[in-house]
């Protein structure tokens, strides 16, 4: 889950990390009253969750209310990237002398969260960790420690901060780690990290990315979720517990298991189809959970044949079969329906459905040749 | 023969009273593998399986009582983490974590302690192992394999039964499946396993799937080249997955360009390895 740069910066201010003073601001009016009491030039910074924000002209520069007033009612009638701008931020505007970049994230490959830094700060880091990986200085973490004085000022000194700002930066470095720690952030970014004309350290822009598997023990950062970021059909999705996908093809897919639903879909496509969708139905899913995914599915106006591939382990086919059935008896589907059912109880679910008139497959390659055979039937 | 599991094999689970556990328990007993104890805290001095496995409170209890050397958690993600802690206190050497769900960062200190004390794991999020004639631990279902020289590894589950299933269809048998789960971090890897079947005499070929995220088919992929001397087969999922999306699998994401599917196909043919075009064409590769 993505946090907006307001929600970062607050958490991040809450953790003793600076950030210039600001509000966020649904209204042009508001972010006026804003710029008033700042009583300074402001940045008006659309909050969306997608890079790029101001290339596409969602950051401006005000130089006083009126014309902030102006620039926000401009930026909050934006689309950036298809996602609709509902907030602004409005900042006081720094004096800066120098960007760095400073984020934690989790190192797959070594299994340890890394602190990372690069005096190249304020462009985009992947670009800079593709283009020029010298320019970066990484630090793993022991998870069991957290981070060390030593580990932060080893940071400081890999991009050469003047020795002046040491102490400052450390600190904003551990506040950076409580933060992404307490969090259960897999991403706390602070792009850039500012040094100020006036010499100091400022968190000018802020980013985090939560774990979705740990929201259970946050339940005041899950509130923050932006559902503007996901199809209904996503949102619908989550509700039930099922992995929904929604992509642009025709063949909507229901599979048990993220692999095989993956697998599923690189077949449609192998076979000359287009997968509708990603889903996958999850271990044990009992029927109302698949009556629920059927519905989703079927919601799309795009799908034209549904591929039903379940490979029973956890989940008992028979179960899957009665899902099917309850919820064809409620959507009545007016699109072919392609199953293939292996594995725990099979031989029931294929008996239950067979009632049902349905399209049945022995292999994933001839299900995806029914599938797209359907599709071409059925235009 | 095998790698990991096998008829000496003295297994406890965690969470076996659980909906999941017991029902898993009876498969695993039903296969014949030699399931020991259970633990749940709370119901120490219970039977489950009409008086077959004792339950006890903790593992330590457990592992006195019954000599257990591997767990298979079935425990919720979220009381995971502490029952793995537990199993690795108690001394036991092999956990497999079925539980999906966990949250990385807790996975990242588990992992890391479990470094510390040389203790192996399994997943999480993950299938178990199947060693076909001898053992089952997890939740693969027994009745898709036969025993063979085929060495299985793989980050899926259902796809890897499918795997299992289009061997068995040609009378190819399975030393050991390992399914090593999909989560961004988790015990046992690619290289780990492909060790194992390389050292393991009754291993002739070995199949590796994968799927898209990270980079561990990747380092798979150096590791083959280096050290493999027996055959590898390889079918990679998600050729056709969106960057920037989960898919399912909280490890399966294409992230910053890195982890696609193309990536982990060319460093594996570039191994050697061959690569199938989808899993049922993996039987005739071998």
């Amino acid at each position: 889950m993505k946090l907006h740069e307001y929600q970062s910066k607050q958490i991040f201010a809450k953790y003793g990390i600076p950030i210039p003073k600001g509000r966020v601001a649904a209204t042009a009016n508001e972010a006026k009253h804003i710029a008033e009491e700042l009583g300074s030039r402001v940045v008006i910074k659309s909050q969306v969750l997608v890079g790029g924000r101001g290339k596409a002209g969602g950051i401006r520069l005000a130089k006083n209310p009126q014309e902030a007033e102006d620039l926000a009612a401009q930026i909050l009638t934006m689309d950036i990237k298809g996602l609709p701008v509902r907030k602004v931020l409005v900042d006081e505007a720094a004096n800066i002398d120098k960007e760095i970049y400073l984020g934690i994230t989790n190192d797959r490959a070594v299994r340890k969260p890394v602190i990372m830094s690069s005096a190249a700060g304020g462009v985009d880091i992947e670009e800079v960790a593709h283009l020029t990986p010298e320019k970066i200085v990484k630090v793993h973490i022991d998870p069991l420690l957290g981070l060390r004085d030593y580990q932060a000022r080893d940071v400081a000194a890999g991009i050469d901060l003047p020795r002046e700002h040491w102490r400052a930066f450390s600190q904003i470095c551990h506040g950076l780690w409580k933060a992404y720690e307490d969090c259960d952030a897999t991403l706390a970014e602070i792009n850039p990290l500012v040094i100020t004309a006036d010499n100091h350290l400022l968190a000018v822009d802020g980013k985090m990315l939560l774990d979705d598997n740990a929201l259970y023990r946050h339940p005041d950062l899950a509130e923050m979720r932006d559902l503007d970021v996901e199809a209904s059909s996503e949102i619908e999705a989550r509700k039930y517990g099922l992995s929904f996908i929604k992509l642009d093809g025709n063949i909507g897919c229901m599979v048990n298991g993220a692999g095989l639903a993956m697998t599923t879909m690189d077949i449609i496509k192998l076979y000359g189809g287009e997968p509708a969708n990603f889903l996958d139905i999850g271990g044990g899913a009992g029927s109302d959970k698949v009556a629920a995914a059927l519905r989703i599915i079927l919601s799309d106006p795009n799908v034209k044949a549904v591929l039903l591939n379940v490979f029973g382990g956890i989940t008992r086919c028979d179960e899957v079969a009665r899902g099917i059935l309850s919820a064809m008896a409620d959507v009545k589907p007016k699109v072919p329906m392609i199953t293939r059912l292996v594995g725990t109880n099979a031989e029931e679910g294929r008996r239950l459905l067979a009632e049902a008139q349905m399209i049945t497959a022995e292999t994933l390659i001839d299900a995806a040749r029914k599938a797209v055979a359907a599709v071409s039937n059925n235009q | 023969m095998s790698i990991l599991v096998n008829k000496n094999t003295r297994l406890l689970v965690q969470g076996i009273t659980g909906n999941e556990g017991l029902f898993h328990t009876q498969q695993m007993v039903a296969y014949g593998t030699n399931v020991v104890a259970g633990v749940t805290p709370g119901k120490g001095g219970e039977w489950v399986l009409d008086g077959k496995v004792p339950v006890f409170d903790s593992v330590k209890m457990a592992v006195e009582a019954s000599g257990a050397n591997t767990s298979v958690n079935f425990v919720p993600a979220r009381f995971a983490p502490d029952s793995i802690f537990e199993a690795a206190d108690a001394g036991i050497s092999l956990i497999v974590c079925v539980s999906e769900g966990i949250p990385v960062q807790d996975m990242m200190r588990v992992r890391n302690y479990l470094d510390q004390k040389k203790v192996r794991l399994v997943g999480p999020n993950c299938p178990g192992l199947l060693t076909p004639g001898e053992a089952k631990v997890g939740i693969i279902p027994g009745d898709i394999a036969i025993p063979g020289d085929i060495g299985v590894v793989s980050r899926s589950g259902t796809l890897t039964y499918e795997v299992l299933y289009a061997l068995m269809l040609v009378n190819r048998g399975v030393s050991t499946c390992v399914g090593i789960g999909g989560d961004p971090i988790n015990g046992t890897d690619f290289i780990d396993c492909l060790g194992m079947f390389e050292a393991d005499p009754h291993t002739e070929k070995v199949v590796l799937i994968g799927e898209i995220g990270g980079s561990d088919e990747e380092k798979a992929a150096e590791f083959i080249a280096d050290h493999m001397t027996k055959p590898v087969v390889s079918f990679i999922a998600g050729q056709t997955a969106p960057p920037g999306k989960r898919m399912g699998h909280a490890g399966a994401i294409v992230e910053g360009g890195s982890g696609l599917a193309s990536d982990k196909i060319k460093a594996l043919l570039a191994a050697g390895v061959k690569v199938a075009s989808h899993p049922e064409e993996i039987p005739s590769l071998l």
